[in-house]
C-alpha cells in the first residue's frame, strides 16, 4: 500500500501524554480524542491537520505511558502513518496491533521539515521526500509484524488462531 | 552459553529449553492488569472479538485507580465499564474504592505478583514487579484484550543489560528512588530500549523491598521492556509477611554466571548522590545540591514509585515538628488503603496534618495531571513520582521535577528543592 501526505515535523522523545494528554483519557471516543491530539507539543495541530497527512518525529517517538488512546488518537486525527528515527517499546507494538502504519527510518525522519510530501510505500519501506526530491530505505517490518497486518491487527489475528 | 533471569523466565513459560535474544515466542501469562483508563478498550476489544469469558477469572485482576474515586462523569462511566465486565465474567481481583490502591503497589499486597512469574499489564508502569523477581511489563489495551481471552501473549526475547551497584549508599538519604534516577541520567529516556535491565551488586542485596519497587518502577523511562532482579531472603520474607498470601506456587530464577549481556554497566555507590530529574524528561538528573533554591508551588508524595510506607515514614520524620512552607501546597498520597491505614494507627497522618499538608486517600490523581493536585500555568511542583514530561501534572506551562521522597519532604519544609540533610540538621 501507498500512502502520500503533508508532513507534520515533531522533535525526539514525543511522549504519550504530548499525543494525547491524560486529562482528556476519561473516554475511549476516537473522535474527542482526535480533538486534542499532540494538543501539548502544538495546540493548532488537531484544527489543521489534513486527513492522509502524516507525522514525522526524531528519536524515541510514543515515549511513555501504555495508553493505546495515543495511536488511537492519531489515527482518528485522519494521519495516515508515523515516521520517525525510532520508536519506543509499547507505542511501537501498540502502533501495529492497532494497525496504524509506521516506518522507522532516521534519515527521512531528520531530513523531513514540517509541509514536506512524503509518500511512503508500506510493503517494500520505501519513502520518498517528494518536495525534497530524496528517496529513503526504511527498515523492514519484522514478518510476525507483517503477519499481524496482514491477518488485520491483533484481535483478528487471535481470533483466526483460536479458531484453528 | 547460559541464560539471563529474563531468558530463563521466558523459556518456562514457553515450553522451550532455551530462548535467545531476539527469538519470537509466546508465553503463558499468569497475571494479566489493566485499570479505569486501559481496560474499557481492552474490554471493547474483548466483547468486539465475539469473545465470552476470561482464560482464567483469578488471573485477571482490574484496578480502578487513575481517575477514581471518580473525578468525573466521565470518568465513572469508564470505571461503570470496568465493573460491570469484572461482575459479567466474575473476576476475583477486582478492587473497588475502599479497598483499593494505586495498581503496583496492590497487587503485591495480595500476594498476586510472585517471582518467576509473567505479569502484563495495560500501564507501562508493570515493570514494578521485576523488584520481585518476576518477568513483568507494560503492553497496551489490545494485548490485554487478546491475554485475556487466550492466556498467552507473544514477546521478542530481550537482549539484558546488567547493572551493578557496588559498594555502599553514600548516605542514610539514598534510595531506590535516586539508584535508578542515576542509571537514567547515566543512559538516557530510550537508553534500554526494547531491553531487559538486570540490576545486582552489593546495593541492591542491602536495599528494602520498598526500594527494590521504586528502582524497578522507573525501568520504563530508559526505555525499557522489563526490569528485574533475583528474589533473595528479603523478597520471601515480604511475601510471607503480605495480608494475604500466594495461592500459587513460585520459583525463583538467577542468572548463568555464562550468561550472555548485551553490556555491562557498573556503578559505585560513592558516586551517587541524591538525585532530581529536572523537566521535562527523566534522564535531566543533577545532584539535589545542583537543584537547591528552585521555589516551588507544590510538593506531591505519592504514586507507584514512591507512596509505599517506607517513603511516608521517611516524610514523617523530616516533616516532624516542622511546617510545610508558606507558599507552597503539599498532597501526600498513602498507595494502598493497607498503607494509609499503617500510617494512620503509627501517627503518620497527625504529623502530616500538623505540618499543614494535605492527605488524600490512594489514588494516581495528580501523578498523570488526572485529578487532586493539578498545575497551573507556570507552576513548578517536585514530585515523587516518575514522569516529567511537559503536562504531565497539568498545564503544559507547569513543571515537575522529580525525586526521592526525602528531598521531597526537606524541600515542602522549606519551599524550595532541599538536602533532607539541611532540615535534619536543623
Ligand atoms: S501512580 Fe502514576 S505512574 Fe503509577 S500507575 Fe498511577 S498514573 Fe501510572
Amino acid at each position: 500500500m501507498k500512502i502520500s501526505g503533508k508532513t507534520w515535523k515533531f522533535g525526539d522523545n514525543i511522549d504519550t501524554d504530548v499525543i494525547i494528554p491524560a486529562r482528556y483519557l476519561n473516554t475511549i471516543d476516537p473522535k474527542e480524542l482526535a480533538s486534542h491530539c499532540m494538543e501539548d507539543a502544538d495546540p493548532a495541530f488537531a484544527n489543521n491537520v489534513g486527513q492522509g497527512d502524516i507525522i514525522v518525529g526524531g528519536a524515541n517517538f510514543g515515549c511513555g505511558s501504555s495508553r493505546e488512546h495515543a495511536p488511537i488518537a492519531i489515527k482518528a486525527a485522519g494521519v495516515s502513518c508515523v515516521v520517525a528515527e525510532y520508536f519506543a517499546r509499547i507505542f511501537y507494538r501498540n502502533s501495529f496491533n492497532m494497525g496504524l502504519p509506521i516506518m522507522e527510518c532516521p534519515d527521512a525522519a531528520r531530513e523531513a521539515d514540517t509541509g514536506d510530501t512524503l509518500s511512503v510505500d508500506l510493503a517494500t519501506g520505501v519513502i520518498v521526500n517528494e518536495t525534497k526530491g530524496k528517496t529513503y530505505q526504511a527498515g523492514a517490518v519484522p514478518p510476525f509484524m507483517q503477519e499481524l497486518i496482514d491477518a488485520g491487527g491483533l484481535m483478528a489475528y487471535t481470533v483466526k488462531n483460536a479458531a484453528g | 552459553m547460559g541464560m539471563t533471569i529474563t531468558e530463563k523466565i521466558f523459556a518456562a513459560h514457553s515450553g522451550l529449553e532455551k530462548v535467545e535474544p531476539g527469538e519470537l515466542i509466546t508465553c503463558d501469562v499468569d497475571i494479566a492488569l489493566g485499570n479505569d483508563i486501559t481496560a474499557p478498550l481492552a474490554i471493547k476489544a474483548f466483547e468486539q472479538a465475539g469473545a465470552d469469558q476470561v482464560f482464567d477469572k483469578e488471573r485477571v485482576a482490574l484496578v480502578p485507580d487513575h481517575f477514581a474515586p471518580n473525578k468525573d462523569i466521565a470518568s465513572a462511566t469508564q470505571a461503570k465499564i470496568m465493573r460491570r465486565f469484572a461482575k459479567d465474567k466474575g473476576i476475583r481481583n477486582y478492587f473497588e474504592v475502599g479497598r483499593m490502591g494505586i495498581e503496583h503497589a496492590l497487587l503485591p499486597e495480595k500476594g498476586l505478583t510472585l517471582p518467576g512469574d509473567i505479569i502484563i499489564g495495560a500501564d507501562s508502569h508493570t515493570c514494578t514487579y521485576g523488584a520481585l523477581g518476576a518477568f513483568s511489563t507494560g503492553i497496551g489495551s489490545t494485548d490485554l484484550a487478546a491475554t485475556m481471552i487466550t492466556g498467552k501473549i507473544w514477546f521478542k526475547t530481550p537482549e539484558t543489560m546488567k547493572f551493578v551497584f557496588n559498594g555502599r549508599k553514600k548516605n542514610r538519604w539514598i534510595t531506590g528512588k535516586d539508584l535508578i534516577l542515576y542509571t537514567i541520567g547515566k543512559i538516557g529516556v530510550s537508553g534500554a530500549l526494547y531491553r531487559a535491565m538486570e540490576f545486582t551488586g552489593p546495593m541492591i542485596d542491602d536495599a528494602t523491598m520498598d526500594d527494590r519497587f521504586a528502582l524497578a518502577n522507573m525501568a520504563v523511562e530508559a526505555g525499557a521492556k522489563n526490569g528485574i532482579m533475583k528474589a533473595d531472603d528479603k523478597t520471601i520474607r515480604f511475601i510471607k509477611s503480605q495480608e494475604s498470601q500466594p495461592t500459587r506456587e513460585w520459583t525463583i530464577y538467577e542468572s548463568d554466571d555464562d550468561a550472555r549481556y548485551h553490556s555491562v554497566h557498573e556503578y559505585d555507590g560513592d558516586d551517587i548522590e541524591l538525585q532530581v530529574a529536572f523537566p521535562h524528561l527523566p534522564e535531566n538528573t543533577r545532584p539535589v545540591g545542583e537543584a537547591k533554591d528552585i521555589r516551588l508551588d507544590q510538593v506531591v508524595v505519592g504514586s507507584c514509585t514512591n507512596g509505599r510506607y517506607a517513603d511516608l515514614e521517611v516524610v514523617a520524620g523530616l516533616l516532624k515538628g516542622n511546617k510545610v512552607a508558606d507558599g507552597l501546597r503539599m498532597i501526600i498520597i498513602p498507595a494502598t488503603q493497607l498503607i494509609y491505614k499503617q500510617a494512620m494507627k503509627n501517627g503518620l497522618l497527625d504529623i502530616f496534618i500538623d505540618a499543614g499538608a494535605a492527605v488524600s486517600t490512594p489514588t494516581c490523581g495528580p501523578c498523570l495531571g488526572g485529578h487532586m493536585g493539578i498545575l497551573a500555568e507556570g507552576e513548578k511542583c517536585l514530585a515523587t513520582t516518575n514522569r516529567n514530561f511537559v503536562g504531565r501534572m497539568g498545564h503544559p506551562g507547569s513543571e515537575v521535577y522529580l525525586a526521592s521522597p526525602a528531598v521531597a519532604a526537606a524541600s515542602a519544609v522549606t519551599g524550595v528543592i532541599t538536602d533532607p540533610e539541611d532540615v535534619a540538621g536543623e
